[in-house]
């Protein structure tokens, strides 16, 4: 419980980072040491990705770079320049709720909502990738993103629907 | 007025705050960020008991970026959730009673200076005895690990006896005898608490805060900040799950307030993922010795319940908790006669306190485990055994509850059906099993945390000619959907849509009191307040309409948006228009609701936990797969009816069912709070053994079998639209169903939790020795319970209240 870690000398100088996120460029200011989900939440002021453990335990802070998920917590900013950075701030088109959102809204795939945004995002990718995806592979997709309140079952309901409205509409 | 047929109750239904969370606009408390703002870390204690000797701080008060160090000695007023323990300070000034105790705190310029200034604090600590388990906290008299409670480390001693269960047990045909134990386990919600508070423009403060129940962190900041409550504000931010984790009032908050009013700036604190593993207020250990009298047919003649309940450092919502590893165990079936001795010791661990189902789903395990070895003893199928002694609706229990709609029977029906059990049981190959259980839990608790005669719900109704309903509530939304069923019930009786209503909720510095997102209590106690409120509303609404269109008041209807004539629905107004002509009317258009439970028939002392205006039940039916060589279990279907009452939003509803099955289920097979000394070179500490999400094992996606849920509804009359609780019950059964599931499959009987696979494979073992294959607890040490208090059943000529002149003696050593 002691800051035995702190004993290390942490480079403080803040440098200058180049950061494309929801497909707009952002100019930073930040401490070379932070992660991405630092700098999300703490510069960005994008707040909708989450954090459960800052460990790369809980999934919570899922967020896609270039299209493939991965945990802001284990990330540096630094690595993440000048590569496509999607939160869940930018699933929605205006006012149009991504097919994922809407059917995670309307089937209580969301309850206290709090892992919801990484799971939105891990969901993204694997559609993304395999638009048929099943039930197993919908498991599989999202076994790394804990969720305390649901169960799992409606996640998996709504990501099924989300997956049927993308093929409906493609 | 309630009507027969819902245009919002009981169809599905997006959730109001839907749209937020997906799309990551729902604001939680560490999301918050206001300018000047600075960060708060806590210095907490790296030994389990010991005294303070001093602390210095001048070193990291000198620490580039600090701004103030506290210590205990800026907090000299103790707290606790309950009034009888007040045993806690923000920071100890003393004595530190479990590995994590906060010592003093760092508020810095952001929060790596104030963890690097951490390292800066000098504390010397006098180390003291450590008390590990309960059977050490019971043979230690000193040190005591505090200077109240029964004697020694005794917390708490608890007993009653309703009717001569000596006597009952002796005329039974067989008696039962049996012994679990309910390892403690955390809440491990995804987030980590977190408080930001800040000092508005005229020196008062407000505390946003991760908390189930705003209004009893709002007392705590009164009383150890020595403030006016009028100049406190607290605003519970949504949680990011609750589970009861974020129930109790807390160090941090009262740091962070304190440092807001010392500093004039907004100062902030976010638990790590550890720390939420040491604050804990989980599920409490319990030992169990269940004594049961049954007829050969089946049926209970009394039974005698002892616990022995591992408390951790402090009290928490302890005393609550042991009174509820007794008291709901008379409410499922038919018990004529029932004593529970109950004691809580303090150890030194993280406290323990009230997690989903609050001290009821430990003795729940035991007595659902015990039916099914008598059943099987009495050739009886299980499920048939419990329906014949199902309770009775409209009754009271031995220990003077009152039943109101009970919906068990059903619910055993529903998932027996669904599950084939009459083709599963026994019957299955080797290896495969199924198990059933029952449960029943609180619709609210009937008493409130402090005693008042005040509402425990408050509900405020603003309309005006703009046609916008905005509804104030204390309640809290923890993600179960506390600002949707209060959208819902006032949209219901306004005859609009839910998403029309706008909702301020958990504020205490905005909205009415309601007491928190606690003891399933929402939906039943701010359902009724939020339906006087609505309705008074409607009143005036109808009868404004009604002076327009000409008509009487009763023909009038809310509906759809509309206000129309029943008869005649092409007279119509917009709700809009009808709201416009209420206020030109009346006036300015708002009503107010509160409730309080309906006074409990027990009379006697400690009858107060337990009663509750309604109880839900629970079946459930769980199929296993055991693997003999491994010891693993696989389970592929989970059968579960609930007795709901009347579902408000089945999405929910669903939605709580399988969530407590999920969590109920994880708590069965792996979830498990526990502690290890460190080698006495490293300070021979007693430290949580798996304090991170990958260790404490919690179910995956992956693991998740299919839940099939049924809601049964047999509305009470004595809930909202008969609306009863959903969040709580259904975990109950799911423990014992799973455990008896694992005999039928192999015959081997796992009398305690979780049910690992090396528990597994030890009973699968002794079993091929051709000993008893059983693993769980084989000694019930001797507790000092006190004399019983005596309180004749009702059917046994008694009034609810104790009778005096019959003694008894103590029994001391009550061992097996």
């Amino acid at each position: 419980m002691t800051a035995a870690a702190s004993r290390i000398p942490v480079p403080r100088a803040n440098v200058r980072l180049a950061l494309r996120v929801n497909g707009e460029a952002h100019d930073v200011l930040a401490a070379p040491y932070k992660t991405l989900l630092e700098v999300l939440r703490e510069d960005l002021a994008l707040t909708g990705t989450k954090h459960g453990c800052e460990l790369g335990e809980c999934g919570a802070c899922a967020v896609l770079v270039d299209g493939a998920p991965v945990l802001a917590c284990l990330v540096l900013a630094l690595e993440c320049e000048h590569r496509a950075i999607e939160t869940v701030e930018g699933l929605a088109r205006g006012p149009a709720l991504h097919p994922l959102q809407a059917a995670f809204a309307d089937l209580g795939a969301a309850q206290c909502g709090y892992c919801t945004p990484g799971i939105l995002m891990t969901a993204k990718a694997l559609l993304e990738r395999e638009p048929d995806a099943g039930r197993e592979r919908i498991k599989e997709a999202i076994s790394g993103n804990l969720c305390r309140c649901t169960g799992y079952q409606q996640i998996f309901e709504a990501v099924e629907e989300a997956a049927r409205r993308m093929r409906e509409r493609a | 007025m309630i009507k027969q047929r819902f245009d919002v109750i009981g169809k599905p239904r997006r959730r109001v705050d839907g749209r937020a969370k997906v799309t990551g606009q729902t604001r939680f408390a560490d999301d918050i960020a206001l300018p000047r703002m600075l960060h708060c870390k806590l210095l907490r204690s790296p030994l389990p008991h010991a005294e303070i000797e001093s602390v210095d701080v001048s070193r990291a008060q000198r620490a580039p970026g600090v701004h103030l160090v506290l210590t205990g000695k800026d907090f000299p007023i103790a707290f606790g959730i309950l009034p009888v323990t007040q045993d806690e300070y923000p920071l100890a000034p003393e004595r530190v009673r479990y590995v994590g105790d906060p010592v003093a705190a760092v508020i810095a310029k952001d929060e790596l200076a104030a963890f690097e200034a951490l390292d800066l604090i000098d504390v010397k600590y006098r180390p003291l005895a450590t008390i590990a388990t309960p059977e050490e906290a019971l043979a230690t008299e000193t040190p005591r690990i505090h200077d109240y409670g029964e004697r020694g480390n005794i917390h708490r001693l608890q007993a009653f006896e309703f009717g001569d269960v000596g006597e009952a047990l002796e005329r039974a045909d067989h008696v039962f005898e049996d012994l679990f134990f309910f390892e403690g386990n955390t809440h491990l919600p995804i987030e980590q608490h977190a408080a930001v508070a800040a000092v508005d423009g005229e020196g008062k403060l407000t505390l946003w805060s991760s908390t189930q129940v705003p209004h009893y962190v709002h007392r705590m900041l009164a009383r150890v900040l020595r403030v006016p409550a009028a100049h406190v504000r607290v605003v519970a931010a949504p949680n990011g799950g609750g589970f009861g984790g974020k129930c109790d009032v807390c160090n941090h908050e009262a740091v962070v307030a304190k440092a807001a009013l010392v500093l004039g700036r907004p100062v902030k604190v976010c638990l790590t993922r550890e720390e939420v593993f040491y604050m804990h207020r989980g599920r409490h250990p319990v030992l169990m010795k269940f004594r049961t009298g049954v007829t050969k047919d089946g049926r209970l003649t009394g039974m005698h319940l002892q616990t022995l309940v591992d408390g951790g450092g402090y009290g928490s919502y302890g005393v609550a908790s042991t009174f509820y590893t007794g008291a709901l165990q008379t409410v499922t079936y038919e018990l004529p006669r029932y004593r529970f001795e109950g004691a809580r010791v303090f150890t030194n661990k993280p406290p323990c306190g009230p997690k989903r189902g609050h001290g009821t789903p430990q003795p729940r395990f035991g007595q659902e485990v015990q039916l099914d070895k008598i059943a099987e003893r009495l050739g009886l199928d299980p499920a048939e055994l419990r329906l014949k002694i199902v309770a009775k609706p409209d009754s009271l229990t031995a220990n003077w509850f009152r039943i109101g709609t009970i919906g068990l029977a059903e619910c055993i029906r529903r998932v027996v059906d669904r599950s084939g059990w009459k083709a599963k049981h026994r019957k299955l190959p080797a290896g495969r099993g199924v198990g059933i259980a029952c449960g029943a839990y609180l619709c609210g608790a009937g008493l409130p945390i402090y005693w008042n005669k005040m509402p425990q719900s408050g509900v405020q109704l603003l309309l005006d000619r703009s046609g916008q309903v905005t509804v104030f509530c204390g309640a809290t939304e923890i993600g179960q959907g506390s600002d949707d069923v209060l959208a819902a019930i006032v949209a219901e009786v306004l005859g609009i849509d839910p998403f029309e209503v706008r909702l301020v909720t958990g504020d205490t510095g905005l909205t009415p009191v309601d007491l928190g997102s606690y003891s399933s209590r929402v939906t039943v106690m701010m359902g009724h307040a939020a339906i006087q409120a609505a309705g008074e509303m409607r009143e005036r609404i109808a009868d404004a309409a009604a002076e327009s269109l000409e008509v009487s008041p009763e023909r009038i209807v809310l509906a759809g948006g509309r206000v129309f004539l029943a008869d005649d629905p092409s007279r119509a107004l917009s709700f809009r228009e009808a709201v416009e002509l209420a206020e030109a009317k009346f006036g300015t258009l708002g009503a107010v609701g509160s409730y309080s439970p309906p006074r409990p028939p027990a009379r006697y002392k400690g009858g107060g936990v337990g009663p509750s205006p309604a109880y839900s039940y629970t079946a459930c039916v769980v199929e296993v797969e055991v693997d003999e060589a491994t010891g693993w279990i696989t389970v592929p279907t989970i059968w579960i009816a609930h007795d709901i009452g009347r579902t408000i939003n089945p999405v929910l509803a669903r939605g709580q069912v399988e969530g407590s099955v999920y969590m109920g289920l994880g708590e069965a097979l792996m979830e498990e709070q526990v502690f290890r000394r460190l080698p006495p070179k490293l300070s021979h500490a007693l430290v949580h053994k798996i304090p991170s999400m990958l260790e404490y094992k919690s179910l995956t996606a992956l693991d998740m079998p299919e839940v099939v849920t049924e809601l049964v509804e047999d509305p009470d009359p004595n809930c909202p639209f008969g609306a009863k609780e959903v969040g709580q019950g259904p975990l109950l059964p799911v423990m014992p169903a799973l455990a008896n599931a694992v005999y039928d499959a192999v015959g081997v009987r796992i009398d305690e939790l979780p049910i690992t696979p090396d528990k597994v494979l030890k009973a699968l073992e002794l079993k091929r020795q051709g000993k008893t294959p059983r693993v769980g607890p084989d000694h019930f040490p001797a507790v000092p319970y006190p004399a019983p208090i005596v309180v004749p059943p009702p059917w046994e000529g008694g009034d609810g209240n104790a009778v005096k002149g019959r003694e008894r003696k103590t029994e001391a050593a009550a061992a097996s």
